[in-house]
Formats: structure tokens, C-alpha cells, sequence
């Protein structure tokens, strides 16, 4: 009988595979790994490429990441793959974007209101709810 | 007959209005569902992030990073407000953003400053209006949200702990209980609360590759970014959930409204004919 390791493969948006293999093959940021079975404790980001899993009976599985981790413990190899393809500046334009909504946001702020100004808004709204809720409740007797 | 036609237009409105709370009730109910599975979908990520967070933990690792360090004096806190993108849904977000502004007010008035990124349309029209630093926004993530509409708020945010512009990260969203009931939550992000019941017996570490700082950083975010997507995904689930009660409510309303106001019209025809009667009757007695 051969020794297996468990292999669960996610990502954010999904669960991708879970079972046991004989063997993992990845692409790490050094480069290619191929783990087995009571590999010592490693953890490293992943390239863009396949997992290649070779399961208990042989059979071959591949599957495509845009990047993600690998963790490496004796009985378990879990991949967190990430669903969406990430760079650096990739990230940094997606800040800027976030940022740049919320300027454009602000600049449409017709007052600059204290939040007092506002919590008295919410309360009021809240006092009007109340307001109807016992409207209804006098309707129904 | 008097106002009798007036009040037959008002029933046919009313019934327009019922339709429309109905269909949206409908609406809601079916997208409960969906939202439900991607609660699930996207919880096997979560657990397997927080196991390799706890194996970490235990880790004999000689590097500690900045997000696992608590500051002795916080000056400055950053919210991330998580909201929906369309209203009639009740209290919902209301009483979030109340939770929420109790909170800022309470920094504000210990001198702490605020800033804050609004994910959603309602939290961005809230709290533009406010004098906190609003720093990002994303809005109209759709019934399926993808983390990738999200990375953008979340490395403003990031990268604000990391450069020591905030101190303190919190997360606020509705926590999706049941149909029936949400709460609203804010939770702590950064720094990362230490982990109980680990025991740390400190006898082994990683094989980092490349190095241990570049591999934590690189965890650590990602861990924070599913944090705020399973957050966004409860949102939704409450979402869809709230507005089916608000909704469910406005059709019990309107049935009741239609009821009073057919009430008031038969009796308005009745009183109609009764007076038509009598002056038949009073004609007829004159001749």
C-alpha cells in the first residue's frame, strides 16, 4: 500500500479539490515543488501554473491557479489559490481606483454636516418608524 | 355617491403597490438562497486560511510582522463599513451605520482620529456627508460579489496600517443569523487578535520560500481579504433577508389598507342608495 497525504485545494470563491494523493507538483516562487508524503513543514507563494495531483490509484489531476500559497505539514498540503489574476501594480491601481471613488464621493458632498447633525437625521428617521409602528399597532385594536 | 370613484382609485393603488412588495418579497426569498451558497462556497477558504494562520502561530518564526504586533498608543483607527447597494430592506442599515457613528464618536471624543472605507452604495451616500476621512469606496458589487472589487478598499486600508497612518482596523457588517434575525457586527481586523488555545510549543518552523517576511505578508493578506469577502457575502445573505421581511410586511400593510378602504367604499354606496331610496320614497309621498 502506498502512503498518501491529504490535499485540500480552495480559493476564496470556491472549494476546488479535496482527497488524498501520492503526490503534489506545484510551481512555487523558487520554483517547481513536488511534494510527498511527510514532506517537512514548508509554506511559499505559488506562480500562475498547474497543480498537477497524482492520486492513490494513479490517476492525474490538473488544475490552473493565478497564484496563491502553499502549505506543506507531514499529513497535509493545503493550496489557497487566488481566484483573480494579482500583480503589484495590478493591486496598487485597484487602490488608487478605491480611492479616487471615494474623493469623487466627497466632492459631491454638498455640506460639510457634523455627525451630530447626523445622528439627530437617524434618530429622527428612527422616531418616524417608531412613530408608524404604533400607528399600525393602534389601527389593529 | 360621494367620493365614491376617489376611493376606488386609491384601492387600485394601493393593489399596484401590494404587486409590486410581493414580487419584490419574491424576489428576495429566491436570493437568499443563492447568497446562502456562497456563504458556504467560500467557507472551506476561510477555515483552511485560519488553520495555516494557527500552524503559523505555533511556528517558531523569528520574524514578527507588523499586523500581529497591537500598538501601545492608538491615534488613529480605520473601519471598513460594509452596507448593500440598494435600500428597502428595513432597519438594516441603519443600524449598522448607528453602531458604527456611536463608535466614531466615541474616538473622536478620546482625540482618535477616523478614516473610512465604505463598501456599498448606502455607506457611501451615509457617510460622505460626515466629516471622516472617507479613504475608498466600492460600490455596486452585484449579486455575486468577486474579491476582486474588493482588493482595491482593502490595500488602502493595508497600507495605511503598514505605514502607521492607522493604529487599529475594524470591520463592520451585518452577521446573517438567520431569516429572521441579523446582527450587526465590528469585528477587529488589525492588529490581529492573538489566537487562544494554540498551544505554542515553539519545536518546529517552515522551510520559508523565499523568505519569512514575504510569505507572512503575503498570508496575512490574503487573510484579511477573505475576512472582508465573507463579511460582504453575510451583507448580501442579510440583505436579501431583511428586505423579504421589510417587504413581506408592506404586503400585509397594503392587504389591510385595501381592506379599511373597500370598507369605507360599500359603505359609501350604501349610504348612496339608502339616500336615493329616500328620495324616491319623499318624491313619491310629495305627489
Amino acid at each position: 500500500m502506498t502512503s498518501t497525504i491529504r490535499c485540500d485545494i480552495v480559493s476564496a470563491e470556491e472549494e476546488i479539490f479535496h482527497g488524498a494523493a501520492q503526490l503534489i507538483v506545484a510551481t512555487g516562487e523558487m520554483g517547481e515543488l513536488g511534494i510527498a508524503p511527510r514532506h517537512a513543514p514548508l509554506i511559499t507563494r505559488l506562480k500562475p501554473g498547474q497543480v498537477r495531483v497524482i492520486l492513490e490509484n494513479g490517476d492525474e489531476q490538473f488544475f490552473y491557479v493565478s497564484g496563491g500559497i502553499l502549505e506543506v505539514q507531514p499529513q497535509v498540503v493545503t493550496v489557497l489559490a487566488d481566484t483573480a489574476i494579482r500583480a503589484k501594480d495590478l493591486d496598487e491601481a485597484a487602490a488608487n481606483k478605491a480611492k479616487d471613488a471615494a474623493e469623487r464621493a466627497l466632492a459631491n458632498r454638498t455640506d460639510a454636516l457634523e455627525i451630530a447633525q447626523a445622528q439627530v437625521e437617524l434618530a429622527q428617521a428612527m422616531a418616524q418608524l417608531q412613530a408608524l409602528e404604533r400607528l399600525r399597532k393602534a389601527l389593529k385594536h | 355617491m360621494a367620493g365614491g370613484r376617489e376611493i376606488k382609485t386609491k384601492i387600485k393603488s394601493v393593489q399596484n403597490t401590494r404587486k409590486v412588495t410581493r414580487a419584490l418579497e419574491m424576489v428576495s426569498a429566491s436570493k437568499i438562497r443563492k447568497a446562502q451558497d456562497l456563504m458556504k462556497a467560500s467557507r472551506p477558504y476561510a477555515r483552511l486560511m485560519r488553520q495555516v494562520i494557527g500552524h503559523i502561530a505555533k511556528a517558531n518564526t523569528e520574524y514578527q510582522h507588523p499586523f500581529m504586533v497591537a500598538r501601545t498608543q492608538i491615534k488613529r483607527v480605520g473601519y471598513i463599513v460594509v452596507s448593500t447597494d440598494r435600500g428597502l430592506c428595513g432597519g438594516l442599515n441603519s443600524n449598522l451605520f448607528r453602531r458604527v457613528i456611536n463608535e466614531i464618536r466615541e474616538h473622536i471624543d478620546n482625540g482618535v482620529q477616523v478614516d473610512l472605507v465604505a463598501i456599498g452604495s448606502k455607506a457611501n451616500a451615509f457617510f460622505k456627508r460626515f466629516k471622516v476621512n472617507l479613504v475608498g469606496t466600492a460600490t455596486h458589487l452585484g449579486e455575486k460579489p468577486q474579491l476582486n472589487a474588493l482588493i482595491g478598499v482593502i490595500k488602502v486600508m493595508l497600507d495605511a496600517y503598514t505605514d502607521g497612518r492607522i493604529d487599529q482596523l475594524n470591520l463592520a457588517y451585518n452577521d446573517f443569523v438567520n431569516t429572521m434575525t441579523q446582527k450587526p457586527t465590528v469585528d477587529t481586523l488589525l492588529p490581529l487578535p492573538p489566537s487562544n488555545g494554540l498551544s505554542t510549543t515553539h519545536e518546529w518552523d517552515y522551510i520559508y520560500e523565499p523568505s519569512p517576511d514575504v510569505v507572512l505578508d503575503h498570508v496575512l493578506t490574503r487573510y484579511i481579504e477573505s475576512l472582508v469577502y465573507q463579511a460582504t457575502l453575510e451583507n448580501l445573505a442579510s440583505e436579501h433577508a431583511a428586505r423579504m421581511v421589510a417587504m413581506k410586511s408592506a404586503s400585509d400593510n397594503a392587504s389591510k389598507a385595501i381592506e379599511t378602504l373597500s370598507l369605507i367604499y360599500n359603505k359609501a354606496r350604501q349610504a348612496a342608495i339608502t339616500q336615493e331610496i329616500s328620495e324616491i320614497v319623499g318624491g313619491a309621498a310629495a305627489v
